[in-house]
């Protein structure tokens, strides 16, 4: 749905007129064309155990235009619940994914509603690259009744079961045995999908992923593992938790990939690349090298453990929405101004969004009894005082 | 009185025979007494439970270690992998949490897992699966996300297998709203609820017990019929009674049955609840039974802190304090852990005398001071 709204947002009157089409490539209007464009990605691919796809990679003027909407709406819709955790209208935890959105984007490219996602609980940017509502999104940070969960998950809980986006967990490293039964269950129904299973660094060394990677592989399940390596778990850095933090080959027997996170679409070549690996030869597991700009949490300032130099750095020279920038004007696919004016837009988008979600109201009292179960048959349950509040289950 | 021939109570492969007496108008009533009713042990209540459920559904698939090729470390699954392929029945390597966890996501995407814990003891390998991934999932996603998941496995202690292997687990999974958790007694009770957990939407933990599935116990024509099944949360009077209530779930029952049969000589009605369901509670049929018999005995194998019986006094005290007439009197295991040595193991588990002693203390008999440690 994010990006239904986002292609909305530039419709055909916006910018200056269309010039013919194809024929004119001077003072064009933003290029929606869907002619094919051949980019290098910055890196080459580092592969463990498998050969890995090429360096070149096809897209579109449209699909460039696309992930540079759908990426800067995730920059813009991070930055803004930045804002509403400090404005107390966020509690608890909040864990923000800005700089990291070349990898929601990417891959939500190189795949269909039909494959599954499962994410831990930087999951905001996730839920919105499967299709989830802006206002939605934010109504669920801020706890209130038109939420995703109805305000009943918070920040670490979001799910889209419609478009296969399983949440949304809070153990760190839980979600990986969890993908690989999402996997499981695909291959056992013969559905032709894939699920992607997305951990951090720090949940790298968690032993119950060499758990499930290894029944994965055995039972050839299509699970793609993704290592979103932002370098730090909470705020330890990777070479000070792994004794080899060469995520990629940690799969051992299971091959792997090593990506640039930061580039939308090295991600998309490896995400394709990926799924149809393990249709073929069951998991293999991907790296992505990211970043994050926001600490852990919004608890952490990010710089107890980093210098600000580091992340000025990697903004200065690594900004997934930058390159894209940067390819989008190298070739001439929109101007300056019409990006930022598209900035704009999505800025205002935002805030609407925001607005919106400030109107829903509080679930309702009678929300805390609901969806203990599926099937209540009539089960009594409790408030605190259950002299006071006990209900039968509806 | 109790029908067929008593025999003189002794351990466990007698029960079978003891209890081979008519339960009074219970679920079972269909049946007639005369009928030479046909009788099957635990474990092939179990079996067949499996079996049914996973002709009717193909959804349903089993997973867990040598549940397969080694026809099931109990024969609980004896003969399935060879019905319904390695697909369907899978065995693992020694890695709760990781199948545990791949479980939970198949059932996230819809199929129905049932995953078997060789005990329950291994099951704290993947507890933050059961509670975190399974038990909370619906509530957190609002009820997008649910989890039809069942978790087998025999539960509480066997014979001399020690400390590391005898825990019972009913009151920490109990404790948790999201699950919902069975204890089945009898071949019935194996069969119908173990049938309503495969088909309940929700995640079921299912607490077996080891020294039960070589038991027999008669079963009716309904029971055996493949739609059988029994409803979650309502407990059974096995045995009913006037003067006090006993608790009791697994292989308690039968202590507590037994416990009754020589409380009648005394002329002490005991009246018998298998709770079946220890969450939900069948709360509703405790109470009526207390306050009717006016006193309460709580029976369970597992350590006392925090337990079962705990929370069903509590329970009695809310709602039917009125009616008592004696302070509510509990039977647990010793708060030690399981002690190998035989004598000091028989310290450490409920027996038929100590249900017997505190059903008497309940009704005001006289009873000898205990021995203090």
């Amino acid at each position: 749905m994010a990006a239904t709204i986002l292609r909305r947002l530039n419709p055909a009157g916006a910018a200056p007129p269309r010039a013919a089409p194809t024929l004119d490539l001077a003072r064009r209007a933003v290029s929606d064309s869907s002619e094919p464009l051949t980019v290098e990605t910055s890196l080459p691919f580092k592969p463990h155990l498998v050969d890995p796809p090429p360096r070149t990679v096809s897209t579109t003027p449209r699909e460039l235009l696309a992930f540079f909407r759908d990426m800067a709406l995730m920059r813009r819709a991070e930055i803004a619940a930045d804002s509403l955790y400090k404005a107390k209208l966020i509690r608890g935890f909040c864990h923000l994914y800005d700089g990291q959105e070349a990898v929601a984007v990417g891959m939500e490219a190189a795949i269909t509603r039909r494959d599954a996602i499962i994410t831990a609980y930087r999951d905001h940017c996730l839920y919105l690259a499967r299709g989830g509502d802006l206002v939605a999104a934010f109504a669920e940070l801020m706890g209130r009744q038109d939420g995703c969960s109805r305000g009943k998950g918070g920040s670490m809980h979001f799910y889209k079961k419609d478009a296969n986006f399983y949440g949304g967990h809070g153990i760190v490293g839980a979600q990986v045995p969890l993908g690989c039964g999402i996997a499981f269950a695909q291959r056992y129904r013969k559905e032709g999908t894939v699920t992607f299973d997305l951990y951090g660094d720090g949940a790298a060394n968690q032993g119950q992923l060499f758990e499930a990677l290894n029944m994965a592989a055995l039972w050839k399940l299509p699970v793609i593992l993704v290592c979103e390596n932002n370098h730090y778990g909470m705020g330890t850095a990777e070479w000070k938790a792994s004794k080899s933090p060469a995520y990629y080959k940690r799969g051992d027997y299971v091959p792997g990939l090593k990506v640039d996170g930061m580039d939308v679409l090295a991600v998309k070549q490896a995400c394709k690349f990926a799924k149809e690996h393990v249709l073929e030869n069951g998991p293999i597991i991907l790296e992505m090298d990211t970043y994050r700009y926001h600490g852990h949490s919004m608890s952490d300032p990010g710089s107890t453990y980093r210098t600000r130099d580091e992340i000025a750095g990697i903004r200065q020279e690594r900004d997934p929405i930058e390159r894209v920038r940067k390819l989008i004007l190298t070739h001439d696919l929109a101007t300056a101004q019409e990006l930022k004016d598209m900035e704009k837009e999505i800025r205002k988008e935002v805030d609407t969004a925001i607005a919106k979600a400030k109107e829903s109201p509080m679930p309702d009292t009678s929300e805390l009894f609901k969806n203990v179960y599926v099937n209540d048959c009539g089960l009594e349950s409790f408030g605190v005082d259950r002299k006071v509040v006990r209900t039968v289950l509806p | 009185m109790l029908g067929a021939a008593r025999r003189q109570l002794g351990s466990g492969p007698m029960l079978g025979q003891v209890l081979r007496r008519l339960r009074p108008a219970s679920a079972d009533a269909a049946r007639g007494y005369a009928a030479a009713g046909k009788e099957i042990t635990v474990r092939e209540a179990l079996n067949t439970a499996l079996d049914e459920e996973m002709s009717a559904d193909p959804s349903v698939f089993l997973m867990g270690e040598e549940v397969g090729e080694y026809q099931g470390a109990y024969k609980i699954t004896k003969g399935l992998l060879d019905k319904y392929g390695p697909d369907r029945v899978l065995d693992t390597p020694i890695t709760e949490a990781g199948f545990t966890g791949i479980g939970v996501g198949a059932a996230y995407q819809g199929l129905r897992p049932v995953i078997e814990f060789m005990t329950f003891n291994f099951s704290m390998q993947a507890i933050d699966h059961i509670i975190n991934s399974a038990a909370k999932s619906n509530y957190m996603s609002a009820g997008q996300i649910n989890v039809p998941i069942v978790f087998r496995g025999p539960n509480g202690a066997a014979a001399g297998v020690g400390a590391q292997h005898s825990q019972c687990y009913a009151a920490w999974y109990a404790h948790v709203p999201g699950l919902k958790v069975l204890a089945p007694y009898s071949a019935e009770d194996a069969r119908g609820l173990l049938k309503a957990a495969i088909r309940d939407p929700d995640p079921v933990v299912f607490l077996e017990n080891e020294l039960l599935y070589g038991e027999s116990f008669p079963v009716s024509d309904e029971v055996l019929d493949s739609s059988f099944s029994l409803p979650i949360g309502k407990a059974k009077i096995e045995r009913k009674g006037k003067d006090v209530t006993i608790t009791a779930f697994s292989k308690m029952v039968g202590y507590a049955l037994q416990a009754a049969d020589i409380l009648s000589k005394e002329g002490i009605s005991a009246e018998v609840i298998n709770l079946r369901s220890i969450r939900p509670l069948d709360r509703a049929a405790i109470n009526a039974s207390v306050r009717k018999t006016n006193r309460l005995v709580t029976l369970e194998e597992g350590f006392p802190q925090h337990g079962v019986g705990a929370e069903i006094c509590m329970s009695v005290v809310e709602e039917s304090f009125e009616y008592l007439d004696a302070p509510v009197e509990r039977i647990a295991g010793a708060d030690v852990p399981m002690p190998y040595a035989a004598n000091l193991e028989r310290l450490a588990v409920p027996q038929v005398e100590d249900i017997v002693r505190a059903a008497r203390r309940a009704c005001y008999r006289a009873v000898p001071l205990a021995a203090t440690a």
